[in-house]
């Protein structure tokens, strides 16, 4: 009356249950460390994301809570490869005072290189920072604000001081450095912060009436 | 008992040691072996896996029959890998974020299928951990060498951006040789890797080659009556 395989002793059943229970014990495991780490993990990067806004858009500019107050916007131009620009605004007493742009260029030497560019409301460039890149050690690098300051010179630039087609190295005439040997890589920074910095000139108002994704995403996290 | 437990060190250590004799787990350790703390922190997580992984397998021994064992043991892997994982985000963020993707890559590490198979899979739990310990401190100390050798040579420093692995305390431990601004690119690029790492394979087995011609060496004194050579 029996079927072999639903003997415990057959080997396929032991097979089966010997895995199952590694599979469960695994996931037990997963499952409680995932639930004992995740409020460290969500501090240690909110406190990533305080640190890096607070790098591009002084904090004197603005008293709300901007690390929550962003939206995702696209647009094929301004933020090329699919990609989902996010935009977190400053404001001071509700009046908008800054944004931080998190995108990324899409064409450094070695692929994407993320961004974070702060953007004050009359248009000056209040910061720029690299937060990842897989440029070239020593050729490329010179991007990191630890290995060269070249990326300050970006700060009090605007759409009204640097003319469009001075926005580029100096090497296709315009008004950045390159790097000794490098010129991928500066090239493609300096102009995915010059779109950057036309999408806000032209969607200024729209950045800031938009209602915040933040409720969103704390929903979808869960 | 206790022999056995010195040559399970010393297989792990020196005579097997997976990174300059076995060359096991090549793609890691050439990869993140640029600078010290890099080495020091993927050398860690390593360790921490193998120590994990070994005990496990060897106390999952009684359920496992040789068919489904692989398949066991990809599993208690990719677990073990994956707490590490979530450990280091938690606790050390940012070389998290420098190490990147090699860190859910220790599941591909051959290295520790390989211990799992060749010793945990044999053994009982207490010699099985010791053997990932050993062979983890090895790996750690093949790695350290490397980024040892590959710093100095293209950065002309040792323990940059040491506060990565241990916070902000560690910010001006970094120990500058060499004049300031100096770049060999070579070292840090990974052709680098490749020469560094055969020359600190060529340095163990001359090392060993050493010291095997003088214990023959002794042999021979100890009995020179008998057979003249
Ligand atoms: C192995 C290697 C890595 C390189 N990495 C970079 C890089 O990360 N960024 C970059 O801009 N150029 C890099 N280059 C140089 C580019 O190929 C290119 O020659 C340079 O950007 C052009 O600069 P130039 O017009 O000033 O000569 C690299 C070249 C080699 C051979």
């Amino acid at each position: 009356m029996t079927d072999a395989s639903n003997n415990p002793r057959h080997p396929v059943a032991r097979n089966a249950i010997a895995l199952g229970v590694i599979a469960l014990l695994g996931t037990a495991l997963l499952a409680w460390v995932n639930s004992a780490t995740k409020p460290r993990i969500a501090e240690q990067e909110r406190r990533q994301l305080l640190d890096q806004l607070e790098q591009v858009v002084p904090a004197d500019r603005f008293n709300n809570a901007m690390h929550e107050d962003f939206i995702l916007v696209s647009d094929t131009l301004a933020f090329p490869g699919g990609q989902q620009a996010q935009v977190f605004r400053a404001r001071q007493q509700g009046v908008p005072a800054a944004v931080a742009m998190k995108f990324y260029a899409i064409d450094g030497y070695n692929g994407r290189i993320d961004l974070i560019v702060g953007i004050l409301a009359d248009g000056q460039v209040s910061g720029v920072r690299v937060l990842q890149h897989r440029e070239t050690p020593g050729l490329g690098d010179g991007i990191e604000l630890r290995r060269s300051d070249w990326i300050l010179s970006f700060n009090g630039r605007s759409l009204d001081n640097t003319a469009a087609e001075d926005w580029t190295v100096q090497r296709d005439g315009g008004d950045f450095d390159q790097f000794t040997g490098a010129t991928i890589t500066p090239r493609a920074v300096v102009r995915a912060v010059h779109r950057a910095l036309e999408y806000f000139e032209e969607n200024q108002e729209a950045l800031f009436s938009r209602p915040s994704e933040f409720a969103a995403s704390e929903e979808a996290e869960r | 008992m206790s022999a056995n437990y010195r040559d399970i060190m010393a297989d792990g250590i020196w005579r097997q040691n997976t990174g300059l004799v076995v060359l096991l787990g090549l793609c890691p350790l050439l990869a993140v072996s640029n600078t010290v703390i890099n080495a020091l922190g993927l050398g860690l997580a390593t360790l921490l896996v193998l120590v994990v992984t070994n005990t496990a397998v060897s106390l999952s021994r009684p359920m496992l029959r040789p068919e489904v064992r692989i398949p066991a043991y990809v599993l208690i892997i990719a677990s073990a890998v994956t707490v590490v994982e979530l450990l280091m985000r938690a606790w050390t963020h940012d070389l998290y974020q420098t190490l990147g993707i090699f860190i859910p890559l220790i599941v591909t590490n051959c290295a520790i299928i390989g211990r799992a198979e060749a010793f945990a899979a044999r053994n009982r739990p207490l010699p099985a951990l010791a053997d990932g310990f050993a062979v983890g401190l090895g790996f750690t100390i093949a790695l350290l060498a490397l980024g040892a050798v590959r710093e100095l040579a293209g950065y002309g420093t040792l323990l940059r951006d040491a506060e990565l692995l241990f916070g902000p305390v560690a910010a001006g431990w970094q120990i500058t040789v060499a004049p300031v601004d100096w770049e060999f690119l070579l070292a840090i690029l990974p052709p680098g890797a490749f020469i560094a790492l055969g020359c600190l394979v060529a340095a163990r087995n001359w090392f060993d080659a050493r010291r095997q011609a003088a214990a023959d060496q002794a042999k021979l004194d100890m009995q020179p009556a008998t057979e003249p050579s």
